[in-house]
C-alpha cells in the first residue's frame, strides 16, 4: 500500500517534461513550449520555434524594395501598417526623399488605428486565455469597426500593404474622416466595459497581479520593448525618443509602470489605446490637401550603405536594417522583430510560477508567431 | 555624448579600432578577438553605459562573415554601431556577448542557425528555426533545393 502512494507522488520529486503546443489555443499560433515541471511548478520553459519560418530575410535579397513591403505584412499581421511604414521610412531616408505632411499624418493615423485594433485583439484573447469568454466577443466586436475602416481605404483588412516607398498606395476614402471620428466616439463610449469586465475582475486580478514579474534591469538586458517593457519602467517608446512621421507634432504620454507584472503589462495596453485615440483626435481634422505619393523612379536603387530605421509597432520596437550594394535588390535585410526578442525572456519570468500562470504570462507578452519566425 | 565624442572615447579604449562617423551613428570596427573586451568596456563605462542591445545582425561578406551590433544607452540616449568580422569562412567563430546582454542569446542562435557562425561561451547554441539537416540559408552560396524563387 505504501509503495503505491510513493508512486503517486513521484512527480513531486523529479522534473518531468510536457509539450505545450505547437497546436495549443493559448499560444495563438504554432509555438511549441517544452515545459519542465516539478509537480505544478514550472522549472524551465524552452521555446521551439520555426514552424512557420518562411525565410523572409532571404526572400528580400532577391526582390525589389517595393516588393518587400508585401512581405512585411506577413510578419506581425496585427501591426501590418507599422511594418510597411518601417521599410518605407528606411528607403525614403536612404534616398533623402521629402515626404509631404499629408502622407505623414495619414500614416500616423493608420498606425494608431492598427495599434488600437491590435490591443483590442490582445484584450480579447488574453481574457479568453484566463477564462473570460465574453472578452473575446466584445473585443472582436470593436475590432471589426477598425478593420472596416481599413477595408474601405486599402481594400485589405489585415494584410493591407498600404504604405509604399514615397507615400501611400491609394488616397484615403472620402468617408475616412467621418468613420474614424465615429469610431473614436464609439470606442470612447465602450472602453469602460473593458475595465468593467476584466480589469476590475477579482479572479483576473488574483491571477495576474504579482505574476511573472520582470525587473527594469532585466527588461533592458533582454531588450524587452513595447508595452511589455514599459510595464517594467523601461522607457523605450520610439515614438517619443526618435519621432518619425507625424509623432513629433502630437501630444501623448508614454505609458510607464514600475511593477512589471502580468497585470501591468495588460494595463499598459489598455492605457495605450486611450493615448492612441488622443493622437488620432489631434490629427484627424488636420489632414492637409495634396498628393498622396511622391513620384519615385519605377525601379528603386538605394545608394551603397547601411540604413537603420526604428519604428514602434503594437508589440515593441521593429528595426529594419538594410545593407545596400547599390543594386535594385538589397544585399541584406534584417528585421529586428519585437516578438522574437520578447520571447527570449519567457523562461526567465515564468520560473517558479505554476503552469497555469505560464498561460497568463505568455498571453501578457502578446506573441504573434509569424513575427517570431519570419 | 554626440557622435564625435563617442568615436573619440572608443579610440581611447581601443586605439586600433576603426571609427567612422556614419550618417546615423558612430560606426566602430574591431578585430574579432577584441570584440568581447570592447563590448564589455562600452557596457560598463559610466560615460557610454550601452546597456541595451537593440539589434544583432549577421552578414555574409563573401570572404568572411560580419556581425553588427546596434547598441543604445538608456541613460544617455546615444547609439553606436559595433562591427566585427570573422577571421575565416570555413570555421567562423566569434565570442558570445551573452554574459553582457542577456538578450543576445536568441540573436546569436539566430545568426548561428541562418549563417553558421559559432559563438564561443554561448550557453545553449543550437539550431533555432531549422533542423540540423539544413544548410545555412542566409549564406550567399546557399543553393535552394526547393527553388520557389529563382531569378
Amino acid at each position: 500500500m505504501e509503495e503505491i502512494i510513493k508512486e503517486v507522488v513521484i512527480g513531486e520529486q523529479e522534473e518531468y517534461v510536457i509539450n505545450m503546443g505547437p497546436q495549443h489555443p493559448s499560444t495563438h499560433g504554432v509555438l511549441r513550449l517544452v515545459v519542465s515541471l516539478k509537480g505544478e511548478i514550472v522549472k524551465n520553459v524552452e521555446p521551439h520555434i520555426g514552424y512557420i519560418h518562411r525565410g523572409i530575410e532571404k526572400m528580400c535579397e532577391s526582390i525589389t524594395y517595393t516588393q518587400i513591403i508585401h512581405l512585411t505584412d506577413r510578419m506581425d499581421y496585427l501591426s501590418a501598417m507599422m511594418n510597411n511604414e518601417a521599410v518605407c521610412l528606411a528607403v525614403e531616408k536612404a534616398l533623402e526623399v521629402e515626404i509631404p505632411d499629408r502622407i505623414k499624418i495619414i500614416r500616423t493615423i493608420m498606425s494608431e488605428l492598427s495599434r488600437i485594433q491590435s490591443h483590442q485583439l490582445f484584450w480579447a484573447s488574453f481574457g479568453m486565455d484566463l477564462g473570460g469568454q465574453t472578452c473575446f466577443f466584445y473585443g472582436l466586436r470593436d475590432r471589426e469597426k477598425v478593420l472596416d475602416i481599413f477595408e474601405e481605404t486599402t481594400g485589405g483588412r489585415m494584410i493591407v500593404s498600404y504604405n509604399c516607398p514615397g507615400g501611400l498606395m491609394y488616397d484615403i476614402h472620402p468617408n475616412f474622416r467621418k468613420r474614424v471620428k465615429e469610431f473614436i466616439k464609439y470606442f470612447r463610449g465602450v472602453l469602460w466595459e473593458y475595465d468593467a469586465i476584466l480589469t476590475g475582475n477579482v479572479i483576473f486580478r488574483e491571477r495576474s497581479i504579482g505574476i511573472g514579474t520582470l525587473s527594469l534591469e532585466d527588461a533592458i538586458s533582454y531588450g524587452i520593448t513595447g508595452p511589455s517593457g514599459r510595464a517594467s519602467g523601461f522607457s523605450c517608446d520610439i515614438r517619443k525618443h526618435e519621432p518619425y512621421s507625424a509623432y513629433d507634432r502630437v501630444q501623448f504620454n508614454e505609458v510607464l509602470y514600475n511593477e512589471g507584472d502580468t497585470y501591468h503589462r495588460y494595463l499598459a495596453r489598455i492605457e495605450e489605446m486611450r493615448e492612441s485615440m488622443s493622437i488620432i483626435d489631434q490629427l484627424i481634422d488636420n489632414i492637409p490637401e495634396g498628393p498622396y505619393f511622391v513620384k519615385m523612379k519605377p525601379v528603386i536603387k538605394l545608394p551603397e550603405g547601411e540604413y537603420f530605421q526604428r519604428v514602434e509597432t503594437a508589440r515593441g520596437e521593429l528595426d529594419v536594417f538594410i545593407i545596400s550594394d547599390g543594386n535594385k535588390n538589397p544585399y541584406r535585410v534584417k528585421f529586428r522583430s519585437p516578438n522574437f526578442v520578447n520571447l527570449g525572456v519567457l523562461n526567465h519570468i515564468t520560473k517558479d510560477f505554476k503552469i497555469a500562470d505560464l498561460i497568463a504570462i505568455a498571453g501578457s507578452l502578446d506573441f504573434v508567431i509569424p513575427d517570431i519566425d519570419r | 555624448m554626440d557622435k564625435t565624442q563617442l568615436g573619440d572615447f572608443v579610440k581611447s579604449l581601443k586605439p586600433d579600432a576603426t571609427v567612422i562617423e556614419g550618417k546615423q551613428y558612430t560606426e566602430v570596427t574591431v578585430a574579432d578577438t577584441d570584440l568581447h573586451s570592447l563590448a564589455k568596456k562600452l557596457r560598463e563605462s559610466e560615460e557610454t553605459w550601452l546597456d541595451f542591445l537593440v539589434c544583432l545582425t549577421g552578414v555574409d561578406y563573401g570572404d568572411n562573415f560580419g556581425v553588427i551590433y546596434h547598441l543604445k544607452s538608456t541613460k544617455h540616449g546615444h547609439m553606436i554601431v559595433l562591427k566585427t568580422r570573422t577571421s575565416e569562412r570555413e570555421k567562423p567563430v566569434l565570442n558570445s556577448v551573452c554574459d553582457i546582454w542577456k538578450g543576445a542569446e536568441f540573436h546569436e542562435r539566430e545568426v548561428f542557425d541562418l549563417l553558421g557562425v559559432k559563438f564561443n561561451n554561448h550557453p545553449d547554441l543550437r539550431r533555432l528555426f531549422l533542423d540540423s539537416s539544413w544548410g545555412f540559408p542566409l549564406r550567399k552560396d546557399y543553393v535552394d533545393d526547393i527553388n520557389i524563387v529563382s531569378k
